[in-house]
């Protein structure tokens, strides 16, 4: 029977072929553009060191004088002091731990013919690379022995070996980054991790890598040129040594919760007996934010794309709605025809199974074209400027999503007029002919 | 009780009619709000930024030897980029608008008082208020002996010794409303800057949403930090053969340094707001999106409609009706659907305008977007609904008289 109905679908749905193109056509876009929204969101949102971020958290202390405006954004200024990030560094109380911020260098290539170029990279303390697992391709990181020694030894990552050194890995060599010889010691692996989580969340979080690593105490040392955000409350002295602004991040590892609460407990000890000694008057406990938890409070994902997720919403309920009012209209059509089928025995199911395909027919092809509207609203999405453009792939997970959203959508359209002109009377509907 | 026949026949199709009711009124509450977004960054688009757009190329450099003397290798470079037939003047300078490159600066009215407002510090060598083509409405530009070094190897210390500003209007405003603002102090570091001039508008390094986006504090500080902006005047004709003249004169005064960033201010701006713009689109695609679907969605429906009852408009015809009414028939139907989905949606547009104040810091509606959203909404409902009303109206009188 179910064949028999869905021949009859078509040819009911050929009689208005305009109508029914434009019926897929509706259910096609909105399918198409929530798809879309919801692929990059969810790729967005996706965690960006699985397996690890459940350990890796970010301590948060408010060093700033009192009448230091609350910003507008949280996200502003949770950065922490050198002094801060010196005494957490060397109290060690977590399984590892790691200050960084972000650098600019020229680099010289070895050949004197070669012009020199600019390459974004960091400067970190020496658990960096085992606390966040970075893949080495060859060599390793530094000991805090080297830390201590403001050690000139830079790792670098993979496609700066390669504009450097070629095929073959850079360990050994010596390259020049500003004024000063630095030896590599390490060659990672293409490690991207997307967004750059342990860096301050800008707009820049998504698309950006790090090419060079090199000792934070190096980089103060010889003074080079740092980037990002610097937030300041008062002056005198060096003020990336200071205690009275804020631009490193700080990050540690504690395996489990029992850790975590005694750091959190640390933390507080460390700030009370700060406020001792006359800082941190704002009062504001300290914090300690696990990863997933920090990039939601940083505000990762723009305000844009949540308009644009909702907008997308709207657009499928609008043609949903649409879809459900010509259904019904065109099933409430028939009732004569319904009538008859009933008057001859059919029961209220057969009705409802036969409508019921008609919509799913629809359905069903809405899906279809939504899908292909959705990776074609992903290659528009690609070709964007944004950091985050190259991300927005749709996984299985999310081709499987539009397939249950489409057939979803499009049965809950369909339903509701199917069961409303399944209920025609018989005798009624055959008097009035 | 008399019943208006378009009424009565309405009742007959309860569900059909709420379906259409509600997709028109979200279809005018979505309508309404998009266009508010689009107005709102259209408008984001085209603020002034003070500066002469048309006539700015720039290029930043990067001097790499070890024992630089910025100072000194400025005003050498300057020199050159003077001499380039076409530059009207040159300046080097930290900050430009749109450029991301911001130092703001807590600006207190007293000394060590608490910071009245943020403030960007744009700071460049003599000649820069011309070279941007800033509009001094008040005061005077700086005097050779007000400029002191910026000092960035120590922290950028330049900033307590500054002894005179020039600020925009809007900063001016909040810092001394009401006042003169020549001659009065501000505070941008340790000690005291005489405010000399005033220009009219100067935006920030990064968009602000309100007045903040203009709080800036021109300062007479020369950069001296190996990485710089060398800006050009120019006619607006000239602007590339400056620009590819200004890479080759500078790498022939000294080799040894890195060019990075050489645009006309136009680029600068466009690929600023190129996001932006992209978001336009995407925002005015939607919402046109969402008016085809209604349209033809009551289109289809008043086909369906139509055909449904062929036999009762043969009849109306029979007994004397003329085309003229069955066409005014359908369309006074649809008005009536269509105004009250409109009126439905009117409150739907301000909840969904106040769930956006709450979550992405939206201004509230002015009323005449969703006067014009629902009178295009109405427009559009008896644009969709003419052509089956026409075909209604061609239906025979005969037809009465015919089965089914």
């Amino acid at each position: 029977m179910p064949g028999y109905y869905f021949l009859l679908a078509i040819l009911s749905l050929k009689r208005n072929k305009v109508i029914t193109a434009l019926m897929i056509v509706a259910i096609g876009l909105g399918i198409g553009a929530s798809m879309t929204m919801m692929t990059v969101l969810h790729v967005m949102s996706d965690d960006p060191l699985p397996g690890r971020s459940a350990q890796l958290f970010v301590p948060v202390i408010d060093p700033k004088p009192v009448h230091e405006d609350k910003p507008a954004r949280a996200a502003a200024d949770d950065d922490l002091t050198w002094p801060d990030a010196a005494y957490l560094l060397h109290a060690a109380r977590a399984d590892k731990q790691a200050a960084m911020a972000a650098g600019i260098l020229p680099i010289q290539p070895q050949q004197a013919t070669a012009h020199p170029f600019f390459e974004s990279g960091r400067y970190v303390t020496a658990d960096f690379f085992s606390m966040f697992g970075t893949p080495f391709a060859a060599g390793r990181g530094w000991t805090q022995q080297e830390d201590q020694d403001h050690a000139r030894v830079v790792v670098l990552n993979a496609a700066l070996n390669r504009k450097l050194f070629g095929a073959a890995s850079g360990v050994g060599q010596v390259i020049r980054l500003k004024n000063t010889d630095f030896r590599v010691v390490g060659v990672l692996d293409n490690w991207q991790p997307q967004p750059v989580f342990y860096a301050q969340i800008d707009e820049h979080a998504f698309g950006e890598d790090d090419q060079f690593f090199l000792p934070l105490q190096t980089a103060l040392e010889l003074k080079l040129e740092f980037a990002g955000r610097m937030m300041c409350w008062g002056s005198g002295g060096d003020s990336r040594s200071s205690d009275h602004c804020s631009w490193l991040q700080f990050w540690v590892q504690l395996s489990t919760p029992a850790k975590a609460s005694a750091y959190r407990d640390f933390l507080s000890g460390y700030v009370q007996d700060q406020r001792a000694r006359g800082r941190f008057p704002r009062h504001v406990e300290p914090h300690l934010y696990n990863l997933m938890d920090w990039l939601a409070f940083q505000h990762l994902i723009p305000d844009d794309l949540q308009v644009q997720l909702w907008l997308a919403f709207g657009f499928l309920g609008v043609c949903m709605l649409n879809i459900v009012g010509l259904l019904l209209a065109k099933f409430l059509r028939r009732s004569g025809e319904l009538g008859v089928r009933r008057a001859l025995g059919a029961r209220r199911r057969d009705l409802f199974l036969q409508l019921g395909i008609e919509s799913s027919v629809i359905g069903v092809a809405g899906g279809l074209l939504g899908l292909a509207l959705a990776e074609l609203g992903l290659w528009s999405v690609r070709q964007q400027p944004d950091g985050y453009a190259h991300l927005a792939r749709m996984d299985l997970a999310m081709l499987a999503g539009t397939f249950v959203l489409a057939i979803a959508a499009s049965v809950i359209a369909g339903l509701l007029p199917a069961w409303r002109a399944c209920n025609v009377a018989p005798a009624l509907q055959l008097k009035t002919q | 009780m008399f019943r208006s026949p378009i009424i009565a026949s309405l009742t007959r199709h309860k569900l059909t009619t709420l379906l259409l009711v509600l997709q028109v009124s979200l279809t005018c509450a979505i309508v309404c709000n998009v266009a508010f977004m689009i107005a709102h960054r259209a408008a984001q688009l085209h603020t002034a930024s003070g500066v002469a757009e048309d006539e700015l190329v720039m290029i930043d450099s990067t001097d790499l030897d070890q024992d630089a003397q910025p100072l000194a290798r400025h005003d050498a470079d300057l020199a050159a980029l003077r001499t380039i037939p076409g530059v009207r003047s040159a300046a080097a300078v930290d900050a430009l608008p749109y450029n991301h490159n911001d130092w703001g600066n807590g600006i207190g009215i007293a000394k060590d008082a608490p910071a009245r407002a943020v403030a960007t510090a744009f700071n460049g060598t003599p000649g820069e208020l011309a070279t941007l083509g800033l509009h001094l409405v008040a005061g005077r530009d700086f005097h050779a002996d007000e400029y002191v070094p910026m000092d960035s190897a120590h922290d950028w210390s330049g900033i307590d010794h500054v002894p005179a500003a020039i600020v925009t209007r809007s900063l001016a405003d909040l810092l001394f409303p009401g006042q003169d603002p020549l001659g009065k102090s501000i505070y941008p570091g340790d000690n005291a800057a005489r405010i000399v001039g005033v220009v009219d508008h100067l935006a920030r390094p990064y968009l602000h949403e309100d007045a903040s986006n203009e709080y800036a504090t021109l300062l007479p500080m020369l950069p001296d930090s190996n990485t710089v902006t060398y800006v050009m005047r120019t006619a607006a004709s000239d602007r590339s053969d400056v620009l590819k003249r200004a890479a080759d004169v500078l790498n022939r005064l000294h080799g040894n340094r890195i060019l990075r960033h050489a645009r006309t201010f136009a680029e600068l701006r466009s690929s600023y707001f190129e996001h932006s713009r992209t978001m336009i689109g995407l925002l005015l695609a939607a919402a046109l999106g969402l008016l085809a679907v209604t349209a033809i969605g009551i289109a289809g429906l008043v086909n369906f409609w139509v055909q449904q009852r062929r036999r009762s408009i043969g009849i109306r015809r029979a007994v004397g009706a003329t085309r003229g009414d069955i066409l005014r028939y359908f369309l006074g139907e649809n008005l009536l659907i269509v105004g009250c989905g409109v009126a439905v949606g009117s409150l739907l547009t301000y909840a969904l305008n106040a769930l956006l104040m709450v979550h992405d810091e939206q201004a509230r509606l002015p009323p005449i977007y969703l006067m014009i959203g629902a009178a295009a909404l109405c427009m559009l409902g008896q644009l969709a609904v003419l052509g089956p009303a026409v075909r209604a109206a061609a239906v025979p009188p005969v037809t009465a008289t015919r089965s089914g």
